[in-house]
């Protein structure tokens, strides 16, 4: 067991695959020499050498794209775009093309990309450095959409994107980068399933479903609701498309009252599909009805901290959802 | 017509070489001529037009190393992709949308090639969404020491987007094993040269991305043939990429569903005939006494006997099941 945090877990991960298969290969802005600028590629670029760490010019459409042909001829790469922001220019890549590959080759070629990007906010980012875009991908059969909320999950979840034979959207929080420090079976290859989401904490009152940097805000909020005889059920979601339709019903189904959390946009955001999944599935089951936590609609988050604090779900207001929903 | 008596003898090239370029042109524009009529007949949705370019696609993919270069064309190359192993049959049953389209089992439009047993790199709709793949697939090269090059084709007004210019300057950056050949039809759609792109040529772009870049007559396979294969050597010897810009004749509208009539005149069109280069090549071969009277008549008969034989086939085959619809969307 070593402790890491999250981001020297998501280096780790991405070291371990570049040991076990030279197919790997890194390749995004300031990757090489500098190590990204959160550092996620520390120590890549001097122990695999420019080849394989590739400081890509800056052109995220190219960045994308030119991973999107080298994965279809058989390598493994890891694009990665600076901040989830700057994703734009490479959706034609990912949406038209990486998404679509094996299906519309009808199984011939197909495309083993791994595109991580650091996203979300409350690091005072403003509008251009805090975006969550997820919600973007959440409609595109062909990609994978991966959001860790842990150091674990993300070296095990990453080891299984670069693995996977389709292409996988890697959402990084980077508030998660250097608060999350956890102590990691690094000794074992550990490899967390993509499509599969986590019971992180079995409770009867009520459950939360939610993914990203919201699992752990929710469990420190449950640890001291319990002290109050509050019990949470926490269902992260881990990969948020496609979306694991069996656990959310049956996490759902446990409590009969749900609150669903994101950092987004409320309309629009992962989690009315989750809602509607549970309207679907569970409405006989459920207690009260399907609670959405979300940011405003409003474009983004400002600079200036207070208005920053206002957009972003805090952990005043998660507790304050939880307790109505025990009172319903 | 530029080329001289025997110009090909200088290139490499052997008789039989220069009929087999002939026999691939007319083949492709012969399977064209037909899709339309099959279109018009109300028999298959839609065609898409390699008239006019034959000599550009077939001259290039001849001067590639057809054993293990690599192609990402767009959807005019017919001619390209006859050359690197789709047959007749192939074409239209993706024509017809059957279960035994190689390129997709029916799932794209006609036009969008791929196929990994031919090396040739799955497309689709978007235009200059393949330069990148290409880039990647020379970036591959040169990570994994293979000796291929990838060629990438695309028609002028594509050269506007970003993808052209993103994958250009990293190819250049790298100094990757690869060609781009921009197939200049002087119109993308309705919209002529002059209002598409603004620098004089597409090929003095190149000097921006850092690598080679020529424009040459692409109406004659030989000059297209000599210009890629130069291109190639270059690659090969990791001297960089290049960008060819081929002047070519689109002497079709844009697709079954344009008519041209709003943007070309006759007169245009009648000067653009005057340049097909099948004809320019029927009579270079002739005037090398390469191309006889029963040659032509047995090259002609054996090309519709291929074609008649080809449709009848993609016709009488089957769709694919409604129930592969989910098929494939993620590995299974």
């Amino acid at each position: 067991m070593t402790e890491l945090n999250y981001i020297q877990a998501i280096t780790l991960a991405m070291e371990e695959e570049m040991t076990r298969d030279e197919n790997v290969f890194v390749v995004g802005e300031d990757v090489g020499i500098k190590g990204g600028v959160f550092r996620a590629t520390d120590g890549l670029y001097d122990k695999f050498g420019e080849d394989r760490v590739i400081d890509a010019p800056l052109a995220e459409s190219a960045i994308v794209g030119v991973g999107v042909g080298a994965a279809m001829y058989g390598m493994r790469p890891i694009a990665e775009i600076q901040f989830a922001d700057f994703i734009f220019p490479a959706v034609n890549q990912i949406i038209s093309e990486a998404a679509k590959i094996r299906y519309r080759s009808n199984n011939d070629w197909n495309c083993p990309i791994t595109i991580r990007a650091p996203f979300g906010g409350g690091v005072s980012g403003a509008l251009y450095h805090s975006q969550s875009v997820e919600a973007i991908f959440n409609s595109t059969p062909g990609l994978k959409v991966v959001v860790p909320s842990s150091p674990r999950d993300a070296r095990g979840l990453l080891k299984a994107a670069i693995r996977d034979n389709d292409p996988v959207l890697f959402f990084e929080h980077k508030r998660a980068y250097r608060l999350l420090k956890e102590n990691i079976p690094t000794e074992e290859d550990e490899v967390i399933p993509i499509g599969k989401a986590a019971i992180k904490r079995e409770g009867e009152d009520v459950t939360v479903i939610t993914y990203g940097i919201n699992v752990s805000i929710t469990e420190k909020i449950a640890t001291k609701l319990e002290k109050e005889g509050v019990s949470v059920h926490l269902l992260d979601l881990r990969t948020i498309y496609p979306l694991d339709q069996e656990a959310i019903i049956e996490a759902a189904k446990k409590t009969g009252k749900v609150l669903l959390i994101t950092e987004d946009n409320k309309e629009g955001s992962i989690i009315g599909e989750v809602s509607a999944i549970i309207a679907e599935y569970c409405l006989f089951d459920l207690d009260a009805p399907v609670k959405r936590l979300a940011a405003p609609d409003v474009p983004t988050m400002p600079y200036a901290q207070p208005l920053e604090r206002e957009f972003l779900v805090t952990e005043d207001k998660i507790e304050e959802e939880i307790k109505q929903l025990v009172r319903f | 017509m530029k080329t001289v008596e025997n110009e090909h003898v200088h290139l490499g090239l052997t008789d039989e070489d220069v009929l087999d370029m002939y026999k691939k042109m007319l083949l492709a524009r012969k399977l064209d001529e037909r899709m339309w009529l099959l279109n018009r007949a109300g028999k298959i949705p839609f065609v898409i037009s390699c008239q006019g370019q034959e000599a550009t696609q077939v001259g290039a993919a001849f001067a590639l190393d057809r054993e293990v270069d690599y192609i990402a064309p767009y959807y005019r190359d017919f001619g390209v992709v006859l050359s690197f192993g789709l047959t007749a049959k192939d074409m239209m049953l993706s024509a017809f949308a059957k279960e035994e389209d190689p390129n997709s089992g029916g799932r794209q439009m006609p036009g969008h090639f791929g196929s990994r047993k031919h090396r040739i790199i799955t497309g689709s709709s978007p235009v200059t969404t393949q330069v990148p793949h290409a880039v990647g697939f020379a970036l591959a090269a040169k990570m994994k020491k293979e000796s291929f090059v990838t060629l990438t084709t695309l028609g002028e007004g594509s050269t506007n987007q970003g993808d052209f210019h993103e994958g250009l300057n990293f190819a250049g950056v790298h100094k990757l094993p690869i060609i781009t050949l921009v197939e200049n039809n002087k119109l993308a759609i309705s919209v002529p040269y002059d209002k598409q792109v603004a620098s004089e040529t597409v090929a003095i772009r190149a000097k921006s991305y850092g690598m080679y870049g020529e424009k040459i007559d692409g109406t004659d396979p030989l000059q297209v043939f000599k210009v890629i294969k130069e291109a190639r050597e270059r690659a090969m010897n990791g001297e960089g990429p290049s960008l060819i810009e081929a002047e070519t004749v689109r002497l079709t509208a844009h697709s079954s569903d344009d008519n041209d009539a709003a943007y070309r005149t006759k007169e245009e069109k009648e000067a653009d005939r005057k340049n097909d280069c099948i004809v320019k090549f029927a009579d270079y071969l002739k005037s090398c006494g390469i191309l006889t009277d029963t040659i032509e008549t047995n090259i002609v008969e054996t090309i519709q006997n291929e074609i008649n034989e080809a449709t009848k086939y993609a016709e009488n085959a089957p769709f694919a099941p409604v129930t592969s619809l989910t098929d494939y969307v993620y590995e299974q």
